[in-house]
């Protein structure tokens, strides 16, 4: 019996490989003739303003990436617990039901102060 | 055996770039591989819940949020301090001690013949979660405490900022 | 012999979701342009129509890559070097790879050998294909901050936020699923509801978790940034977003990301709550419909017909979500980001909880 991982590590070779040669793909086959106007940033006709290192971002995606982090680590806890779920029976949904309302009141706490608002 | 030293010098080699290059991004990036590393580790060490979940938790979210932070701070490449040398010389010794004292410790004879067949099903989804949700139940419970103090932490921090 | 059977499966993984992505290019192009009633794309033509004949589809399928794969790749002064083409392979390498834990048929019995028909058969593929859409996150973020340009970080930034905020009810829908099969492996889930309720209908995952169907649907067009969800190309808007500055091959590897996604959701869909590949009464041995008529069908035949099956739905639920891209208007960021975090996630965990409540209390009746 063939161990599951390593198709999926032919699978990964596979992936890789179509990936990197799509990407180089038209640095191969395609023409190359850098001009200065063709290497100039985007920005619709004029020169492009300010540096990108002076951009302040608002710090509402800081948040998101960290509301992101718990819930994520909330829903991972909840595959194993899925998985056996039938065997722990009602005191596993109370386990569970703890660790998802804790984290709830952290949600909500998260709701009523505003935090969620101005995405 | 092969494999797992292909696998130790990859990671090593992930783990000296974060810590040693310039710009931060890569350094992030560098960290993503090396987590890769240490999953696929895991991987041939037949735990392969904990494989997934740390690609999925901690390359898949909290480097994420690290590239946020380094891409909100537009943290720059750094340039290497005036007078550093001295520290990093000491730093590098103190570094070498250590993997001196590790791998001396891990070939003592108690040590390096301790390990057992693993019991059945393990590393399977299913053991792992009866240990986790029986004797392992209040550290669990514990956890979604720690991560309620992360969030509110988190927020009142960002809010006192904006305002 | 196991190996070659193993190298088969997987390329025949990849090559369904690659032709997958072709026709998807081209059903876009034609479907929209029905919707818009217009006529669309259709001047493609085999040296410039020295040929008497007129391959149509065909050409539209290789032109779009060809064309795509012969222009130039610009990248701009200041940016990224080693990111710039970093971005495009960490985008799309992860999600090529979910097609390998999903089940395309049941199994294929060539003389001694049973194969069963899943690329990669781990126990614990749903983990794999949510560590592989947590990794696609990479390819929008690094893409924006590669091109060095500030539409791009702009569009990176919030395309990467978008795509994790929906993550979590994608997961939540998926728990959801998994408490109902006890099981992480698609290809028991997916012959899970090969079984009949009551004798008569076929046990599809859509009649036990419906609103998981409708949360994952729409996680999932949130995840991939399509339409109504598009924000982050937002294509009057940010020009193109986080790939403004990509041209050629590599703008073409971010748009077929796009297109991937949609065909990874489609998958999801179809193996989770239409039965994968399964086709109703039919068993390995032929068909058993209620009342008692049977008829006989030789495997091999079973076999085709379950992956023709699977492809047709994942057909349809592509052609869906091509349908919702061309209905609805685009939604406001904030809108967005009140969907997933305000109204998807407690339904997605108000979902779960409820899912098992009902598992407990119904224990020992059978449905």
């Amino acid at each position: 019996m063939i161990n599951p991982y390593v198709a999926l590590l032919m699978s990964a070779a596979l992936c890789s490989l179509v990936a990197i040669i799509m990407v180089f793909a038209s640095r191969i086959i395609g023409p190359q003739n850098p001009s200065e106007t063709k290497l100039e940033v985007f920005e619709a006709g004029n020169p492009p303003v300010g540096t990108l290192r002076g951009m302040r971002f608002p710090i509402k995606f800081y948040l998101v990436a960290i509301l992101f982090i718990v819930f994520d680590i909330e829903v991972v806890f909840m595959y194993p617990w899925a998985v056996i779920f039938r065997d722990l029976g009602w005191f596993g949904l109370a386990e569970m039901g703890v660790f998802v309302g804790i984290l709830t009141v952290g949600l909500a706490y998260v709701w009523r102060v505003g935090a969620l608002a101005w995405e | 055996m092969v494999l797992f030293w292909i696998l130790a010098v990859l990671t090593i080699a992930g783990a000296l770039t974060t810590v040693l290059h310039r710009n931060p991004v890569y350094s992030a990036l560098a960290l993503v591989f090396t987590l890769f590393q240490v999953a696929i580790i895991f991987l041939a060490l037949d735990a392969f819940l904990v494989a997934f979940l740390q690609v999925i938790v901690y390359a898949g979210a909290i480097v994420v949020l690290f590239l946020f932070v380094i891409m909100l701070l537009a943290v720059e490449p750094e340039e290497p301090l005036a007078g550093q040398l001295p520290l990093r010389i000491s730093a590098g010794i103190l570094c070498l001690l250590l993997v001196i004292e590790l791998a001396t410790l891990s070939t003592l004879p108690g040590i390096s013949n301790m390990a057992e067949p693993m019991p059945e099903g393990f590393g399977q989804t299913a053991a792992v979660a009866r240990q986790l949700f029986s004797a392992y139940m209040l550290p669990f419970e514990l956890t979604s405490v720690l991560l309620l103090v992360a969030v509110v932490g988190a927020v009142v921090m960002a809010r006192r900022k904006a305002s | 012999m196991e190996v070659i059977f193993t190298l088969v499966k997987v390329i025949v993984a990849f090559v369904i979701m690659l032709q997958m992505v072709l026709v998807l290019l081209w059903v876009e192009r034609k479907g929209s342009a029905l919707i818009q009633d217009r006529v669309g794309a259709n001047r493609a033509n085999i040296f410039g129509g020295l040929l008497p004949f007129n391959l149509g589809i065909v050409n539209t399928f290789m032109a779009d890559p060809l064309k795509g794969f012969h222009k130039e790749d610009i990248v701009p002064a200041d940016a990224d070097k080693f990111l710039h083409w970093l971005a495009p392979i960490v985008g799309i390498i992860p999600l090529f790879l979910t097609f390998a834990v999903v089940p395309f048929g049941d199994v294929l019995i060539l003389g001694d050998y049973t194969i069963n028909l899943q690329a990669a058969e781990t126990g614990v593929g749903i983990l794999l294909i949510l560590a592989m859409v947590s990794m696609g996150v990479y390819g929008v973020v690094l893409g924006g901050w590669a091109s060095n340009s500030r539409y791009s970080m702009l569009g990176g930034v919030r395309g990467t936020a978008q795509m994790i905020s929906y993550e979590v009810s994608m997961g939540l829908a998926i728990v959801a699923v998994v408490l109902t099969y006890g099981t992480l492996d698609m290809q028991e889930i997916a012959r899970a509801q090969g079984e009949l309720m009551w004798g008569v209908i076929p046990a599809w995952g859509v009649f036990y978790q419906p609103l998981a169907l409708v949360i994952l649907f729409i996680a999932g067009m949130a995840e991939s940034k399509r339409a109504p969800f598009d924000l982050p190309e937002a294509e009057s808007e940010l020009v193109a977003g986080f790939y403004t500055e990509y041209s050629g091959s590599k703008q073409l590897v971010f748009m077929m990301a796009d297109f991937v996604e949609i065909a990874i959701v489609a998958a999801l869909v179809t193996t989770f709550f239409f039965g994968g590949w399964q086709v109703p009464y039919l068993y390995q041995d032929g068909f058993q419909f209620p009342g008692g008529w049977q008829v006989y069908v030789p495997s091999l035949l079973v076999t085709l017909m379950q992956i023709v099956a699977f492809l047709l739905k994942l057909f349809f639920f592509c052609w869906v979500q091509i349908l919702v891209r061309w209905s609805l208007p685009r939604v406001r960021y904030d809108q967005l980001m009140d969907l997933g975090w305000k109204r998807l996630l407690p339904l997605g965990l108000a979902n779960v909880v409820i899912t098992a409540i009902l598992i407990l209390a119904l224990q020992g009746f059978t449905v």
